[in-house]
This record gives structure tokens, sequence and C-alpha cells, in this order.
């Protein structure tokens, strides 16, 4: 067989990504650690030349490698997200990681690699190319999640999160084998021709353990467990990255399965969809209320979060996907916010990461006080910032899809959840002060800031990207 | 019944069987050894199956090196397994149960699979040979996914590196760029030495 | 130009926040100050466009945000409503810029007063030139933020912070029927746009419609609700109790925001759906209570208050109140004719006031200053000025605007029209006695010394509200050297709006008068404030005899004369009258109890709730299921999901194992079909 027609263009920004990754660890191999910065650097150069790419893709949908990658405008939508997502890891991450003395230069290529995996993750159209993607951006969060490998939390924290994502894996690889074994082919289209009007127990089972996998890189209850350990035990600029990139291409990934290959047992995976969107967001309103630890509070609201974007695809209709991308861009913003805070947070050179090591922050830096709680306002949804609009789009599709009962159990667990996000403001605001943090590096600061304007910005003019969603959320139906 | 169902049944019992005796044998090297005796009566399955490439790599991959891998790590590490099983028995009532469970759902489910299969196996080209029919499309068809595999692979490595390798100083290493650039000057002294009186 | 207008206060927001604290304070003082300029003669020339040029304008600025039917655009609508608005608020606003530079010369924290100053008033703005419910809801919701954060202003201060949250959470409440009422209107209408609710508006009169199993005309439901949160938001009767305590913040605060524009968006608001309100004539009667009642009340609690700048908030809530009687009647010119008017005049009596508290070292109790006339005389002149506008003296702005509603009030033929008649002539008297009470009590008489309002010292200290200490004067004693208390003119720079807007006390009144409710009234308003073919108010006003045109000048005089009596030719008749009267006076200085009120109905069973729940239930309700109450479930569901965290990878692994179990199970036996 020939490879005629063998077209790059669609696959050209995961192409340019992964070749940069290559060269960039030769380059690191022969200079040695001194070079870490540098290659830092070229890396965010070669993740904003990918964004750049992907946005200069042309319209439309286009398959290759005989269906197995597809370029179309979801996909572009959620790769501009996870690239966005890595960029501001990556330029947030130097400082901190030099404090620390762990500036190797594998990091920022790890991180290409991962974002590679989330990029075909995100274009994967059957199950090989799931599964592949899955695994290439997992294994090089495994690693980083350990990156601090001196550190007893952050080893410990690799190994569960290593462990867990095996067992994960295997559980999704296992539902794959039964669909394919059902439907008799791997790609999402062939699946939903094959089950077209007839679902059978064998394919609900593989739904289910396909559902497991990914729902565990969404980190939904009740396959969260390891996400309040591992994020507070690694390195806060890798708990950021596992925070923001990777939940994109998991969330881009469900909502094109579940959309693409299940149409025609909407009733079937729905329960599922229903039963994972409250648990995960009972849990993060609950749970989080009693964490002393900022990043494992994070932790609680990423779960939560998940929770409240599921709502959205729940209902199963484009403009429930509408809601569920335009809910993961907010998301993307706040949680990049929140966590530039959280690694702003350093006394004496050493970072803290208590909530009440905010106590007074109103009083000692303004500015950062006021964008942090710009963030938490958000994360509440008080209106009019850019949290009540996520919140609201995928509710409103919910309510379309006459899943009033699902709208407002999620609607009274957001006011839950509001409790925690407003008593930091409270510590912030009204709480006798402790000593200033350090100076934040500017980059730090810059995304703090960017994402503050962002949130401020969108309650303000949505209409551009709430465009741009729809049209995306279109390409999948 | 042909001699294929026979075999297969045999195959698969032995399967299961070792693989339950994987975590249940007390010795942890009598756990490798029955995981090699999954590894091959899999690769018996898979003979079966008329996969003969995929037979083999997973005697030569599996049971020769990973399995083997493991055997000396068991070996060399003192690992207190009795130790780590503490508490196993204090779960074992309700792992067993959650177990039956699913497994007697699995079968119910899988049962369903038998009567209407909806894919085929693809048919077997006439005179190519397994192992020929996979170098085809590997490189071609499936040249998508040996790429992604690779890049995992890579990762991997990666990975095993940066977590493990420690650059202990006071060792001395080989620097190849440093031999390469001596020179006859530099490595060399000629010195004449006077006879009968020593260095 | 429009859109110069309203974002150059955004702008001079962003750079004062942005970069404030960067540069010397001045930087900031001058960028807004100057940009608030720049917007207020832009007004300026907008107002002689469309106010007698005509030309009406829409202007599109962006699609905010579509979900099915909701479809809401940023526009600015234009037209002589908005025009009159935006030229009370920049001129105000930028007037109050330039006196503040004065005013918190002393205040470390100036930059974010301007940024706040011009965000407050971007939000005014907003909220004025909006096209549609929800723009103006943005509006409304900004300049009560802008509000929260200024009178907080002095944010180390615990009564600043309590007065704050009271403003915002009596706000909650109007504006809890304001969004119901929007969301009623579009229930009913299928629209937010202005355009598009004004049209549909006379097709739904008398549509009734069903809640809770009683049939209300929908109109009057919609109008009632949006009243509501002109209630809040205008510090109306029963919702009033933030305003007074809002003078916490920064005078020029109190003067831009308190008198001068956010409290009158309320009135705003009635005049700006005046084709809801015409259609829903029980809602406009209940406006005229409401209205009447707190033109009384607030007038009657403005006799007694001692703080100078509490009177000047009490008479703002009773204007507020003629305001609303004003739109009651039918009259929607002479409502907003009143706002123009007052702004101006309220404006400088609270700058004025301002001007004395920076004179008498922040100083803001009557009772300690007197005498003043001769040391700052300008002040005087200005308060004078401000008073008699105030009170309705002939021919200054106060008497052509506010007569007219009296005037209508008598005239018109609504029901509860006669009761606001006797209320805003009672007003009228009340409102002259309290404003030359402080005149009197302030420029007057000799400096008093402690003790010699015995009669009125003793009541007020058992509440300890009254007097206050602004903190410019820690920061100004210490390093000024002027402890001596001598006092002293204010610098020019706050001179300067004092006698801007003291032009347009005495002459607001009468150069509009003929274009807002005069013959010119058709041409000028184009429209922008609707009247139903069977209001006939401006025809029934002409028809009021010239005894009742006379009336409020009478009643001004005798609030005058009585008050000369009281304060200046017999100095202690106050303090016999109020021994005499002693229940009442106490009742009066109490603000007819309404805060305790409020305190015995909501506050206190709030808490009574909170301590059942939590408390009370300890021993003995919920004790058989958990120790410490419903907040503790919360606590205990929390502790529940975190036990669960054991930390052991294999339980981990476990509960993954068992929800794909369960999942399984759901699917083999309940759920699939």
């Amino acid at each position: 067989m020939i490879l005629t027609g063998f077209a790059l263009g669609p696959i050209l920004p995961e192409f340019v990504l992964a070749v940069g990754a290559l060269a960039l660890i030769l380059m690191g191999a022969f200079r040695g650690e001194r070079w870490a910065w540098v290659v830092t650097d070229i890396a965010i150069f070669f993740l904003g030349a990918a964004l750049l790419l992907v946005l200069r893709q042309p319209s439309g949908s286009v398959a290759i490698f005989n269906g197995a990658f597809i370029d179309d405008g979801f996909g572009r939508f959620m790769k501009v997200l996870a690239l966005a997502g890595s960029i501001a890891t990556l330029l947030m991450s130097g400082d901190w990681l030099r404090r620390e003395r762990i500036d190797l230069f594998e990091y920022p290529v790890l991180i290409m690699l991962s974002t590679v995996g989330m990029l075909l993750l995100i274009s994967a159209n059957d199950l090989i190319a799931l599964y592949l993607g899955l695994e290439l951006m997992s294994l090089a969060l495994y690693v980083v999640a350990a990156f601090h490998r001196d550190n007893v939390r952050a080893s410990e924290a690799g190994l569960k999160y290593f462990v867990l994502g095996a067992l994960s894996s295997g559980m999704l690889l296992y539902g794959a084998s039964l669909l394919y074994g059902f439907a008799g082919t791997v790609s999402f289209a062939g699946i939903a021709t094959a089950i077209h009007g007839q679902s059978s127990i064998g394919v609900i089972f593989g739904l289910v353990f396909v559902m497991a996998g990914l729902a565990f890189k969404l980190a939904a209850v009740p396959f969260h467990m390891w996400t309040p350990d591992v994020y507070e035990g690694a390195p806060t600029p890798v708990t950021a990255f596992f925070a923001a990139a990777p939940k994109m291409a998991a969330m881009a990934v469900t909502v094109r399965i579940i959309t693409t290959a299940f149409p025609g047992i909407v009733g079937e995976w729905r329960q599922i969809i229903v039963f994972i969107a409250i648990a995960s967001m009972a849990l993060g309103s609950f749970a989080a209320i009693g964490q002393t630890n900022f990043k494992r509070l994070m932790a609680y609201s990423s779960i939560g979060h998940m929770g409240f974007a599921l709502v959205g695809l729940a209902a199963g209709t484009a403009a429930g996907v509408q809601g569920v991308i335009i809910y993961m861009t907010i998301y993307l913003a706040m949680t990049l916010g929140t966590f530039a805070a959280i690694l702003e947070m350093r006394r004496n050179g050493k970072p803290v990461e208590e909530i009440a090591d905010l106590a007074g922050l109103s009083a000692t830096d303004p500015p950062m006080a006021l964008f942090l709680a710009a963030m938490m306002f958000s994360l509440a949804g008080v209106p009019p910032l850019a949290g009540l609009f996520a919140k609201f789009y995928v509710f409103a599709a919910a309510v379309d899809a006459k899943l009033y009962g699902l709208a407002v159990i999620g609607f009274m667990l957001s006011v839950v959840a509001a409790y925690y996000y407003l008593r930091i403001v409270k510590i912030m605001y009204f709480d006798a002060p402790r000593p200033a943090f350090d100076k934040g590096s500017l980059a730090e600061r810059a995304v703090l800031a960017i994402a503050a304007a962002f949130i401020v910005l969108f309650s303000v003019f949505p209409g551009g990207i709430v465009d741009a969603a729809d049209a995306a959320a279109k390409s999948l139906f | 019944m042909d001699v294929a169902a026979v075999f297969f049944y045999l195959f698969s019992a032995v399967t299961v069987a070792s693989g339950f005796m994987v975590i249940a044998a007390r010795n942890p090297v009598h756990s490798v050894l029955f995981l090699i005796l999954a590894f091959v009566n899999s690769a018996g399955l898979f003979l079966l199956l008329g996969a003969e490439f995929l037979a083999m790599i997973l005697v030569i991959v599996y049971v020769g090196a990973v399995a083997v891998l493991f055997l000396f790590v068991v070996m060399m590490l003192d690992v207190d397994f009795a130790e780590l099983k503490q508490g196993f028995l204090q779960y074992l009532p309700l792992g067993v149960i959650i177990g039956a469970i699913v497994l007697v759902e699995l079968v119910a489910g899988a049962l369903t699979l038998v009567p209407s299969p909806l894919g085929k196996p693809a048919a077997p080209t006439p005179g190519v040979s397994n192992t020929q029919a996979l170098g085809r499309v590997l490189y071609t068809q499936y040249l998508y996914f040996f790429e992604v595999a690779g890049l995992v692979l890579l990762v991997a490595m990666i990975g095993a590196i940066v977590l493990t390798l420690r650059h202990k100083r006071g060792v001395r290493r080989q620097s190849v760029a440093a031999q390469v650039a001596r020179t006859k000057a530099t490595s060399v002294e000629v010195r004449k030495v006077p006879s009968r009186t020593g260095v | 130009m429009y859109q110069a207008i309203v974002f150059l206060p955004l702008l001079g927001f962003l750079i004062a926040g942005l970069f404030g604290p960067l540069f010397a304070p001045r930087f900031s003082e001058v960028v807004t100050t100057s940009l608030l300029f720049v917007s207020l003669v832009l007004s300026f020339v907008a107002f002689a466009d469309v106010g007698f040029g005509g030309q009406t304008a829409f202007v599109p600025i962006a699609n905010w945000f579509t979900s099915g039917a909701l479809k809401v655009d940023w526009a600015f609508r234009i037209d002589t409503l908005t025009v009159v608005m935006l030229v009370v608020v920049t001129f105000v606003s930028a007037f109050v810029h330039l006196y503040s530079i004065g005013y918190m010369r002393e205040d470390a924290g100036r930059p974010r007063f301007f940024a706040y100053l011009s965000l407050f008033t971007f939000a005014m703005l907003m909220l004025v030139t909006a096209d549609n419910l929800v723009q103006l809801f943005f509006g409304w919701e900004g300049v009560g933020l802008a509000s929260y954060l200024l009178i907080g202003f002095w944010y180390h201060r615990p009564s600043a912070n309590a007065a704050a949250i009271k403003a915002f959470i009596v706000n909650r409440v109007g504006d809890f029927g304001f969004s119901l009422g929007i969301f009623l209107v579009f229930a009913l209408t299928n629209s937010v746009s202005y355009d598009t609710i004004f049209a549909a508006a006379p097709g739904l009169a008398n549509k009734t419609m069903h809640v809770f199993g009683l049939s209300v005309d929908a109109m009057t439901m919609a109008c009632l609700l949006l009243f509501m949160g002109a209630m809040g938001k205008s510090a109306q009767f029963l919702l009033h109790t933030w305003l007074p305590d809002a003078m916490e913040g920064p005078t020029p605060v109190s003067a831009l925001i308190h008198a001068a524009t956010m409290v009158t968006a309320g009135v705003f608001m009635v005049a700006r759906l005046s084709p809801l309100f015409e259609q829903a004539p029980a809602a406009l009667s209940v406006v005229i209570v409401v209205g009447a009642t707190t033109a009384f009340f607030a007038a009657t609690v403005g006799l007694v208050q001692n703080d100078i700048k509490r009177v000047v908030a009490y008479s703002t809530c009773s204007q507020l109140g003629y305001m609303f009687v004003g739109l009651g009647v039918g009259g929607y010119g002479l409502g907003i004719f009143h706002l123009f008017t007052h702004a101006f005049f309220k404006a400088l009596l609270f700058l004025g006031a301002g001007s004395v508290i920076t004179a008498m070292h922040h100083e803001q109790d009557m009772r300690k200053m007197g005498g003043l006339r001769k040391q700052i005389p300008f002040t005087f002149w200005m308060m004078v000025i401000g008073t008699l506008s105030l009170t309705g003296f002939p021919f200054t702005a106060g008497y052509f605007s506010k007569d007219a509603i009296i005037e209508a009030a008598y005239a018109s033929q609504r029901p509860g029209a006669a009761y606001g008649f006797l209320c805003v002539i009672v007003a009228a008297a009340l409102t002259s006695f309290y404003s030359w009470r402080l005149v009197f009590l302030t420029f007057f008489d000799a400096p008093h010394v402690a003790g010699a309002h015995d009669i009125e010292t003793q009541p007020a200290e058992e509440h300890d509200e009254t007097v206050h200490h602004e903190p410019g004067d820690h920061h100004g004693e210490g390093t000024h050297g002027h402890g001596s208390h001598e006092v002293r003119e204010s610098p020019l720079v706050m001179l300067i709006p004092l006698a801007v807007l003291a032009v347009g006390a005495i002459g607001a009144g009468f150069a509009f008068r003929h274009w807002f409710v005069g013959e010119g009234f058709a041409d000028f308003w184009k429209g922008a404030l609707f009247s139903a073919p069977t209001n006939h108010i401006r025809e029934e006003m002409e028809k009021v005899p010239g005894l009742v045109s006379l009336l409020p000048s009478v009643m001004m005089l005798v609030g005058f004369l009585v008050a000369l009596h009281m304060y200046i030719l017999q100095p202690f008749a106050a303090r016999q009258l109020a021994e005499q009267q002693r229940l009442l006076y106490r009742f009066l200085l109490n603000k007819w109890y309404f805060d305790e009120l409020y305190d015995l109905i909501f506050v206190r069973p709030a808490f009574w709730l909170g301590r059942l729940f939590w408390k009370g239930g300890d021993g003995r309700i919920i004790d058989g299921i958990g120790p410490d109450g419903v907040a503790a479930r919360v606590i205990d569901a929390a502790r529940g999901a975190v036990r669960l965290q054991t930390g052991y990878v294999y339980h981990y692994a476990f509960a993954m194992l068992i929800g794909i179990a369960a999942f399984i199970t759901w699917y083999l036996f309940g759920g699939a079909r």
C-alpha cells in the first residue's frame, strides 16, 4: 500500500510540536542543565507556533489517517484552550522550579509531549487514537507529578497517580475491546452506525468502562480519588497544569465520543453522565468546605466544576456542547488565574499553601487580593463575572433538554460551593493581616491579571466566544 | 467438540487460574512465575486464533524480557510482601463480593454478545503470512498509531531517566570530547631516563 | 461622541485604578477630573443636539448575549431624558471630582478614591443611556457596587463597613423586586429592549395573570415590582434606612451619589418606563402614596437630627419623595425637573456641608458649631443659596420644580393624590424649618460650648450615632499643626464647585422651566416621556386656584419664621419644646424607630432562626442524628467526604471498582430503558 493522498496539513500543529520536542531533547541533552531556561523559552515558542497553526487551519472538517484523526471546529477550539493552558503553565513554572532547584530541561519537553498527547486526544476519531493520545498525555503527566523527586510528597503523588492511572487505562482498554467486539470497528462513526437504534448490554458495558477511564482523567466522582492527593503533593506549577490543560483534552474527547459514537443511545449514556455530574458537583461542593490547603481546595473545586460542565453534556444537544465549551473556556481562565495567585504565595522564599496564609492580603497586596477575589467570585458564579455565564449556558441547555432535576440540583450545589469561595474572599479582606508575600514574578502577575481581565471582559463582551463555541459545537452534530 | 476447542478451554482455564495465583501466592517469586505461566498460555490462545506473530512476540518480550526483569527486581529488592499483604484479609470479603458481582455481570453481558457479533474478523489474505501482513500495514495504514506509540515510549524513557538518573559528584566519567581532543603533546611526555639511576 | 461621554470615565477609572498607585496621587486626580470635564462638555453638546436640535439617536455598541428569545445588546438610547441625565450626572460628577481634590487632600488613598468616583460615574452613565432592561440592570448594579465601595472607603472604620453592608443588603431587597419585575416584563413581552416593550405595553393593559391562585393585573404587578427596585435605590419609605447611614462615606461621595445621581436612579427608571406605568394606574397610586409618605416622614426626622450631613441626607430622602409624587400623578416632566434642579442645590448643600466640616476639622455635630458666618463667609452664602433653593424661595430653582409638584398633587384626580398633596404641603413647611435650623445652628449664634444644649445632647448620647470624626483629622491635627481648631475657609478648588453649583441652584429652574414642564414640553421631550391619552395632568394644573399656588411659599415662610423664632430670637424655645414633647422628640430623633423595628422584625428573627437551627437543635431535635444542627450537617458531609480520602492507593482503586460495579449493576437491573 502506498501513501497516496498523505495529507499532513490537518495534523501540522501536532507535528510541529512533536518535532520541536524531539529537537529540544537533543538540545537539552547536549547543552546540559544550565540551558533549561532556554529550552523552556523555545518550548513556549513552539507551543505558541502550534497555537497559531491551529488558528490558521482551514475551516471545515477533515479526517486523515483512515479516519483516525479528525480536524474540525470543535477540535480546534479545544486545542486552543489546551495550548493556552500549557503556555500559561510554562510561563509561570520557570521561577518556581528554579527556586526549588528542579529546573531541568526535561520539564518543558515533557509538558510539550503531554500537550501533543492532548492535541491528538482532542482530534481522536477512533478508539486506538483515543487510547494512544490518552497514554501519551498521561504518561508525561505521571512523570511531571513526581518531578520533585527528592520530595516525598511529590514522589507519592506521582506514584499514586501512576498506579491508579494504569488501572483506569486498563478499564478504558477493556471497554474499548468490548465496543470493538460488538461493533466490529474502532471508528466512532462506525460504532454509531453499528449500534444505530439497537443497544445491547455489551455495548453498555463497553460504554461504562470507557467512561470510567475518561472520568478518571476528568477527575469526576467516583473516579476522582487521586485528585486531592496528587494536587497537593505535586509541585504547584504542575498542579496548575493538571487542573488546566489535560482537563480540556479529557473533556473534549468525552464530548466527542459521546456525541459521535453514541448518538443513538442517548437515554443510556445520559444516566451515567447525570450521575457523574451530580456526584461530582456534590462532592466538589461539600468536601471543599473542610479544606485548609489551597491546592487541595482547588482539587475539590475542579472536581465540582467538571460536574457542572458535564451538566451541559448531559443535555446531549448542540446547545449543551456549546455550554460545555464555554464552561471549559471560563474554567481555564479562572483556574490559571487562581493558580498564578497560589504560585505567588511565597514567604521568605518558601512557598506557602494554606488558605490562612491569605489573611489580610487586601492590606499587604491590594491588586493581588482584588484579582484573586475576582477569581473567587467568578468561580462561585457571582454576577456579573464570567463564571455566572458559564453556569448559565450549561443549566439553560439542561433545562432545554428537560433535565429539570439536574439543573435544580446543580443550582443548589453551586450555592453550597459559593460558601468556600467567598470564605477565601472574607479571609483576604477581613482577617488580620499576615506578613506580606515575597514579590511575585512578572509572569505570575501577568497571568493573574490577564485571567482577571478575561473574566471581567467576558461578562461585557461574551459575544465572540459564545458564537465561536456555537459554531464549534455545531461541527459535532 | 474439536481439538481446538479443547485447547482453547485448557489455555483459558490455566490463564485464569495462574492469574489468580499471581495475587494469591505467598512467595513473590512464585507470583512472577505464575505470571510467566499466564503469558505463555495467552500466547497459546493467540496461536489458536492464528496470530502466530503475536504469540511469538508475547513469549519473547513478556516472558523473555519483562517477566525476567520482574524476577530480578523481586529478588534484588528485599520487600516484605507479608507486611504489605497485611489487611488483605480485612478487605477480602468485600473484594470478593464486588469481584463476584462484576464477574457475573460481565459474563451475562458477554453472553449477549455471542449470538450476534456485528463485526467479523478480517479474512486472512491467502499466501501472506501473519508477519508479512502486519509488516505491510504497520508502516502504512497504521503509521499514525505507530508514530504515536513511538512518542509514548519516548516519554516513558525520558520519565525513567529524569526520575532516576542522579549525577553523583566524584564519579569519574568518560568524556569523549576530551579524549578526542587529546594530542600527543598533552598526553605523552618524553623523558630521558638516565640509566641505572631509576626514575 | 456618545461613546466618549460614557467611556471616558471608565478610561479614567482604569488609568487611576491600574497605574494610579505608581505615580503621585496628583496624577490620578488630574487624569480622572480632566476626563470627566471632557465628558461634561460633550454632554452639553449632546444636550443641545438632542434637546433643541431634535436628533434622537440610537447608538449600537455590540451584541452582548443571545439565548433563545432573550437577545441583549449593548446600545445607547439617546433621547431627551437621556441627555438631561447625562448633563446632570457629568456636571455634578465633574465638579465633585474637582472638589474632592481639595477635600481629600490629606487622605492617602486618593488614587483609589478617584478611581471609584470615575467607576461610579461610568456605571451611572451606563444606567441612563441603557437601551434595554438588562443593560439598565447592569448599570443599576454597577452604581450599587461603586456606592458600596465608596461608603466603605474608609474600610478600617467599623461603622463605615457596617454602613456599606447595610446599604448593600437593603438594596438587595429592592433589586430582588426589580429583577423579578424584569423577568415579568420579559415573560409578558418576550423582550427586554425598550422599543419592543414600549410598543407592546398598550396591548398588555388590563391583562391578568395568576399568581398563587389570585388574579392580578399583569402590568400593575410588573410596575410594582419594578418600583420596588426604585424604592431601594431611591431610599423610599420602608427601604430608606440605608441612606442616612451611607453618610459614613466621604462627603463628596454623599454629594455625588447620595444626593444628585444614584439615588435618583429610581426616579429616572420610573420616568424611563413611563409607557409601562401609564398602563398601570394602580401602581402609580402606590408611587404617590410611597413618595408622599417618604417626603413627610423624612422631613419630620430631619427636624431634630444633629449631624449636619444627616440633616441633608433626610432632606434628600424627602425630596426624592417629592419626585415620586410628581411621577405618580402622571407628571413625569415634573419629577425629572425636580430631579434636575435638586441635583444642583442638594449637591451644593452637601459640598457646602463638606466645606463646613473641613473648616471645623471634621466635626459634624451642629451643636458644636455656631457663629461660623464670620469665619467662612463664602461657604455661608453658598449654603444660604442652597437653602433658599431647597425651601422654594421664589424664583430659585427649587421654587419652580417643587411648587409645580405640589400644584400637580392638588390638581390630580388620581386615587391617593389628595393624601399626597397633604403630605407634601406639610413637608414643605418642615423642609423650610429644618433647613433654616441647619443654617442658624451652624452659622449664627455664638460658638456653642459643650452643654449649652443639654436637652438636645442628652438623648443623643444614648444613640451613639450622632458624632462622627472623619479620619482625615487624624492626619490633619498631627502633621499640619492646626490642632488649635482655628476655623479657616476651604481652599479655592473646593469653593469653585460651590460657586458653579450655586449658579445652577438659582438659575436652573427659571432657565429650563419652559422646556421641562412649560409650553415647550412637547418640543423638548419629543415623546421620551410617555403620557397616555387619559393623562390630563398638565391641563388640570392650569386650573389650580391661585391660592393653592401661593400656599407652598406661605408654608416656606412659616417654616422659616418658626426656625427664626426658635433658634435666633428665643434660643431656649427649642429646648423647652423638646422637653415638653419629650416622647415625640425621641420618636423623631430615633427616626421613627425604624432601625429598631427592622432589628426586631428581620435581624433578630434571622439570628434567632440561625440559633434555632444551629444551637437549639443541638440538644433536642437533631441530636439523635448528629451533634450540631444544620450548619454542622454540611460540615459533617464535608468531613465524611474528606474521610473517604484515606491516602491509600488500594482504597482509591477499590472506590473506582465499586463505581464500575455500581454502574454495571444499575444498567443490568435498573437503568437501560
